[in-house]
């Protein structure tokens, strides 16, 4: 499926990109080089362990750091250093606690650019079709966890740039919660395709989500290897059954120990 | 309401201990403990009080009016001024110890040279009570707009907010919290101030009142004047406390102390 895609202009490009900090021989390198793209309507996730500089890479694509070198491109422009090109969605919910759950869609939607009766119309209409219809004017502290992500992700999804940065979304929550917020991004990701890219620490997750997985490696991070997820969408539970599940779970999870031990 | 009984079980345990000291007081003089010229047992400082009534009144409205001036001007100054050493980059490296400077000047040294420049009126009182408040809002506001929640500042950048949006959606939310305690310390050096101002140069006020009934020998009318401030420094403590639970919903419950 992704033969077609690869001849379009990739929704992003990070092209070589290095971050140093500090100078000289204290000097410590976070980014050794990254290069890889997300296509279309595609959905990567980048595993590696922790302290691999992901957060750093999701800074230097949000435009908050520039790189030490390499260039960024989101939509077929260059935006290294640049903000206001994708839509994220961090690991902690980050609503704003004195605005209403509505009141912060809209925020988020106005600040990515769309006026605010649209933003108002799509956050009510999307609201209810996630159920929260009647959480709309409450404020978020009295949402439980995987209510605020949800909230967290409808805000991403409704902002009209075209890549999602999703940053380990499902982290803080519990497991069961975790795999019942899985299953329900994915359904209404499947509806409304967007590029997504999602940092994340669980191979299950990146499995269960992706068209694609990047392997990193930690301090300094390159790219150890790319896998494309076979699986056919809409996916369901079976997947977990499926034989070549467990075959690539266990090569990546070889993969990451190794790079560990070197 | 569960609200309104924490307020009541927050209340009357100081209220009680008051009314008991207030008694022993109230009986310490009836015994005949401590002499009457010296120090009046309440019950003649409300029978004076209510003797010189009107005459109270006036100087009672005339602090009012210092305190709410000076409280009112204060805010705004405290407030504005945190928003522009904030807003303007290095504007607070630069001003801030010069702030602090001020404070370390004794309000009762600057209100001569005040009253020097500026005369009797109430330009002069009305500053020095300014220059009183001003400072506690300044700090709190300083700090609120600066140590906002770090992820909730990554997530706007992330998404592209400009600067004004900034300040406007994350910074001044966050420090209203913190504007609200700076207006609570304020509102209790907004009464004080205005009768030291009052010592130092009128024939209006609480202050001039005391001090005239002090030079007079007249501790009834002393206590009594001082027993007003009191209340008026309560009153005003009570409205800020108010406008705060009006301003504030979006706390959980928990949270609000």
């Amino acid at each position: 499926m992704s033969s077609g895609i690869e001849n379009e202009r990739p929704t992003l490009q990070v092209q070589r990109i290095r971050q140093k900090f500090g100078k000289g021989k204290a000097a410590k390198e976070v980014l050794a080089g990254l290069t890889f793209s997300v296509a279309d309507g595609e959905f990567v996730s980048i595993i590696g362990p922790s302290g691999s500089g992901k957060t750093t890479l999701f800074q230097v694509i949000g435009g908050l750091e520039r790189p030490s070198e390499g260039e960024v491109w989101i939509g077929g422009k260059e935006t290294t250093g640049q903000r206001g090109h994708i839509s994220y969605m961090p690991q902690q919910s980050s609503l704003l606690p004195w605005e209403t759950v509505a009141g912060n869609i809209e925020l988020s939607l106005s600040i990515s650019g769309i006026d605010r009766k649209e933003a108002k119309s799509s956050t009510q209409e999307w609201l209810e079709r996630i159920g929260l219809q009647e959480y709309a004017d409450a404020y978020p502290h009295v949402l439980s966890g995987g209510m605020q992500q949800r909230v967290s992700f409808l805000r991403a999804l409704l902002a009209p740039q075209q890549l999602m940065l999703l940053d380990e979304p499902f982290g803080a929550l519990d497991a069961l919660t975790r795999l019942h917020m899985q299953q329900w991004l994915m359904s209404i990701w499947e509806q409304n395709r967007r590029s997504v890219l999602l940092v994340t620490h669980s191979i299950e997750e990146a499995l269960i989500l992706s068209d694609r997985i990047i392997v990193m490696s930690a301090s300094p991070a390159v790219v150890l290897d790319e896998f494309i997820i076979p699986f056919e969408r809409p996916r369901r539970e079976e997947i977990w059954n499926d034989p070549r599940f467990n075959e690539l779970k266990q090569h990546i999870y070889r993969l990451l120990q190794n790079s560990a031990e070197e | 309401m569960g609200n309104k009984k924490n307020v009541w079980s927050k209340i009357w345990p100081p209220a009680t201990l008051m009314i008991v000291l207030l008694a022993g007081w109230q009986i310490a003089a009836y015994l005949e403990l401590f002499e009457q010229w010296l120090l009046p047992s309440p019950f003649s400082i409300v029978e004076e009080a209510i003797q010189v009534w009107p005459r109270l009144l006036d100087h009672t409205k005339a602090t009012v009016q210092l305190t709410l001036i000076g409280f009112v001007g204060g805010s705004a100054v405290g407030f504005v001024l945190a928003a522009l050493l904030h807003l303007i980059p290095g504007a607070r490296t630069a001003v801030y110890p010069l702030l602090v400077l001020t404070q370390n000047v004794p309000v009762i040294a600057i209100a001569p040279i005040l009253t020097m420049l500026l005369g009797w009126g109430l330009l002069p009182k009305a500053l020095l009570v300014i220059m009183v408040c001003f400072f506690p809002i300044t700090v709190a506001m300083l700090n609120g707009l600066t140590n906002t929640d770090a992820q909730l500042r990554n997530y706007l950048q992330m998404i592209g907010i400009r600067r004004f949006r900034l300040f406007w959606h994350l910074e001044l939310p966050h420090a209203i919290v913190h504007l609200f305690s700076g207006l609570k310390i304020a509102a209790s050096y907004s009464v004080l101030s205005a009768v030291v101002a009052e010592w130092l140069g009128t024939n209006k006020g609480l202050g001039a009142f005391m001090l005239i009934s002090s030079k007079g020998f007249l501790p009834d009318r002393v206590f009594a004047a001082v027993f007003i401030i009191v209340a008026l420094s309560l009153s005003l403590f009570g409205l800020v406390t108010l406008a705060e639970r009006l301003v504030i919903r979006w706390r959980p419950e928990k949270e609000v102390k």
